[in-house]
């Protein structure tokens, strides 16, 4: 009797324990006491430093921590001075640089013109690994401690000199009248002495000079950042602080935001959008983001590289149905393209829709009248190449070539071609692997023209994966930057922009656009030009 | 017994290393894991080679699966690309998931078990056929679709439950996504127990302890369960290290951070390190659960004797 007396104790001991503890939690609080507010994160690719930050999750936190020379209004984009006071040049290539002298990092050090220079020329050099090092790449001397190849023979920019606590010179290698304007991004924050005495410290805590500090960080579950009073910046946190929470999957923050456990959901996941209208009614946000998303084409292949592919590129894109794709499978999260920019720079900030004219417009006769003038597709089939681990690319890439195969009466005329993971499909893009079309996609550093022309399309430009080359394109963006007037350097670029309506080296697909949903324990909530949450902005009612 | 126990422990040796370099090498076929660091942009060459001879990459493959097993006897398991140590990760990762299927195997057993002993003693009678229906509908529908049923019923609707579990993963909030993650397992268990009652509530030494006059209880605890529990206790053994490795649906569901949630990152940044660090982890307590299990298999029958 007694082993089966022992059983059933056990029995029972486990059914008590699990009605007593278990199927609670139900309380429905949200973020939290105090004004805080808990929102959705992803969990950083790579270790938290300015200058080795290059996507979303971890610029999300650089973001609320950091604030450099320049901010991009949170609204129009345009950069504005933050801790710069001013930054002259009378020839676009050498630039005096004064800051504010009352800014500290949140550790109480003062900010000075070193905090700046030492910060760059960390993120510069070869040996830090940092994988925003290029940002550098237009400070003389850069090449001296980046090259290409081989070993650095130089441990510091040439181009940057302190002249005193609150002033610095840079030398730039060529005249780039917009060099002001790039300083908003996060590799180029100032950085406090420990980060160089203490860095692992430094790394598991990061401290900046932003409206935030950062109160825990359990890499890959959490941080909760918390509002920080000394902040001496005008953008001062209007809330208590912010919790972010790791997610493995954004559906599930989706439905945790809709249980009422969560306060904001930055990246509505695809499968939702049909629901979130009901879900969330006007506190669901959908606003242009600096983003677009294009066909890319491998120049480095002889079929491409030909008078009449030019046609068959330009037939491909008048091909695709933009209109009907982006309001059925994107149910209106993405924005036809007509230009190869966003919709975000402004007018004034080289956006010009329409300029792709008539060869980024749906029109089934002249697109298959074009294709087979320019001597049809080159192979007989056109293979869109893209990873399918992450977003809904199969689904447009479906869309996109059902809309060519129509346009053709040819349902073998465009495949899809799936690689299994983004690591791979990179490698096989930047390596010069595929043979067909690819999906690709640019995501702004900064608010400017530049920014979507140059690093893409421009000789040998590190992004040009298709190996694209035009002396016609190249001239003309050197031309828009060594103007010194905005103006004028803009429309020189929408010139070189034209070029490419002419030589179609990328079909623009279109423009994606940023999407939120909060609360109704939050308002105020709005998204910048880089899809990322205006953290500091949002109030807790 | 000990004799046993020395050459089933000398014959992990080479399945250990077996595993370990087959998933060393899937996981170097895939590609260049670099390639994805930077995003949808290329990684400056310098910075690239930088990275490769940082990870070891550059190396042949045979020698980088050499330097990281000579590591891992030290205890060193590398490097994730956010820069945390991989041993760092399971530290965080592996009490989350090791209470996870403690959550879950506890349901096998108390669930299934008693299911199947009374599902076995009533057969053909409608407590049989009910349950008998029951598991099947639980094995036909998959688990991300009874997760995700569970989680919007019990979390949107009712809110009975948080429908995401914090980052602490207390034992409270494991409660449904152990349930969850058991379902399939415990059905499979109720049916084996009650075949196996089934089978044994006939054989002779039954009816011997009955004729005996022993106590209802005792006959069916001590003397038809314990010989009916052989092939259950070999399915919840192997269970143990599939229900580890094989989370990654319920995890992603509930927002567990744990084993399942680790691979999964794992494999999409394509990092060799975590991967292998992980699956190699895995593979030593599959080893361990089968040797409990095939040790277990004389306490529950004497008869069995091991040489």
């Amino acid at each position: 009797m007694r082993g089966a007396t022992q059983a059933r104790w056990a029995a029972c001991a486990v059914a008590v324990a699990l009605t007593a503890t278990g199927c609670g939690g139900g309380d429905s609080g949200g973020g939290g006491a105090g004004g805080i507010v808990s929102s959705s994160w992803g969990d950083p690719q790579n270790p938290l430093e300015p200058a080795n930050t290059n996507e979303v999750q971890g610029g999300k936190v650089l973001d609320m921590v950091f604030r450099g020379l320049v901010r991009y209004d949170p609204k129009t984009g345009e950069a504005q001075n933050e801790i710069a006071e001013k930054i002259d040049s009378k020839d676009s290539q050498n630039f005096t640089v004064t800051i504010k002298d009352n800014w500290t990092f949140s550790n109480g050090e003062k900010i000075t013109s070193k905090s700046f220079v030492d910060a760059w020329n960390y993120g510069a050099a070869l040996k830090n690994n940092q994988k925003n090092a290029y940002f550098f790449q237009y400070i003389d001397g850069y090449d001296a401690v980046h090259p290409e190849s081989g070993s650095a023979t130089a441990d510091t920019l040439s181009g940057l000199k302190v002249v005193n606590d609150t002033t610095f010179t840079v030398k730039l290698s060529q005249k780039f009248s917009l060099w002001p304007d790039t300083l908003g991004y996060a590799a180029f924050v100032p950085l406090p002495k420990v980060f160089y005495t203490d860095h692992d410290a430094w790394l598991s805590k990061p401290i900046g000079n932003g409206p935030y500090t950062i109160d825990q960080y359990a890499k890959g579950s959490s941080m909760n950042l918390r509002k920080w009073d000394g902040y001496p910046g005008a953008d001062k946190a209007q809330n208590g602080g912010i919790d972010l929470k790791v997610y493995t999957d954004n559906n599930t923050a989706y439905t945790d935001l809709t249980a009422g456990n969560l306060d904001l959901v930055d990246d509505v996941p695809a499968s939702q959008l049909k629901n979130v209208k009901a879900d969330l009614g006007d506190r669901y946000i959908n606003t242009p983001a600096g983003i677009i998303q294009t066909l890319a084409f491998p120049f480095y292949e002889k079929a491409w590289d030909t008078p009449g592919a030019v046609k068959v590129r330009q037939g491909l894109s008048m091909a695709i149905n933009r209109e009907q794709i982006t309001n059925q499978i994107f149910q209106k999260t993405r924005t036809p393209a007509s230009d190869w920019t966003s919709p975000v720079l402004g007018a004034e900030g080289g956006f010009k829709k329409g300029l792709c004219g008539s060869a980024c417009e749906y029109d089934k006769a002249e697109a298959k009248k074009l294709i087979q003038e320019g001597g049809g597709i080159p192979g007989g089939q056109l293979k869109i190449s893209y990873n399918a681990d992450t977003g809904s690319h199969k689904e447009w890439v479906d869309a996109v070539c059902n809309s060519i195969n129509n346009v053709m009466g040819n349902n073998k005329a465009c495949v899809g071609g799936p690689v299994g993971t983004f690591a791979d499909f990179r490698s096989q893009v930047s390596t010069q692997k595929l043979t067909g079309a690819w999906r690709a996609g640019w995501q702004m550093d900064y608010p400017l023209i530049q920014n979507f022309l140059q690093p893409l399309y421009y000789t040998n430009a590190p992004s040009n994966d298709g190996k694209w080359s035009d002396t016609k394109f190249d001239d003309l963006v050197d031309k828009a930057n060594a103007e010194s007037d905005k103006a004028t350097a803009v429309s020189t670029f929408q010139d070189a922009e034209k070029v490419l309506v002419e030589q179609m080296p990328v079909i623009p697909l279109w423009y994606q656009n940023g999407s939120a949903g909060y609360s109704d324990r939050v308002e105020n909530v709005s998204l910048n030009p880089f899809s990322v949450p205006v953290y500091d902005q949002i109030k807790v009612k | 017994m000990g004799r046993y126990v020395i050459r089933r422990l000398l014959q992990m040796i080479p399945v250990f290393f077996g595993t370990t370099l087959l998933i060393f090498l899937m996981v170097n076929v895939m590609g260049d894991p670099i390639a994805g660091l930077c995003g949808d942009r290329q990684c400056d060459p310098a910075t690239a080679a930088q990275l490769r001879t940082e990870f070891g990459l550059d190396k042949p493959v045979w020698q980088q699966y050499l330097t990281y097993m000579g590591n891992i006897f030290t205890g060193d398991f590398g490097t994730a690309f956010n820069g945390q140590k991989v041993t760092e990760l399971m530290a965080t990762a592996f009490p989350i998931t090791i209470r996870l299927t403690v959550v879950a195997i506890v349901f096998e057993i108390v669930i299934g078990i008693s299911l199947g002993v009374v599902t076995g003693l009533r057969r053909g009678r409608p407590v049989d056929t009910v349950v008998l229906i029951l598991t099947l509908v639980v094995i036909a529908v998959p688990t991300f679709v009874t997760g995700l049923l569970l989680q919007l019923l019990l979390g949107v609707e009712w809110g009975i439950i948080k429908p995401s579990v914090s980052s602490e993963a207390p034992v409270d909030e494991l409660i449904v996504p152990g349930l969850v993650l058991a379902s399939v397992s415990l059905a499979y268990v109720t049916r084996l127990t009650r075949t196996s009652i089934a089978e044994n509530a006939r054989a002779d030494y039954v009816r011997t302890a009955v004729a005996k006059g022993l106590p209802r209880r005792r006959v069916v605890v001590r003397h038809l369960l314990r010989n009916s529990l052989i092939p259950v206790v070999t399915f919840i053994g192997t269970d143990v290290g599939a229900l580890m490795g094989g989370a990654i649906v319920t995890e992603r569901i509930f927002n567990i951070h744990g084993v399942g949630y680790q691979l999964y990152q794992g494999i999409l940044r394509q990092n060799s390190q975590t991967v292998v660090g992980f699956v190699t982890v895995l593979v030593l307590v599959f080893l361990a659960a089968n040797l409990i299990v095939d040790l277990l298999y004389a306490v529950l029958d004497p008869r069995i004797r091991y040489a």
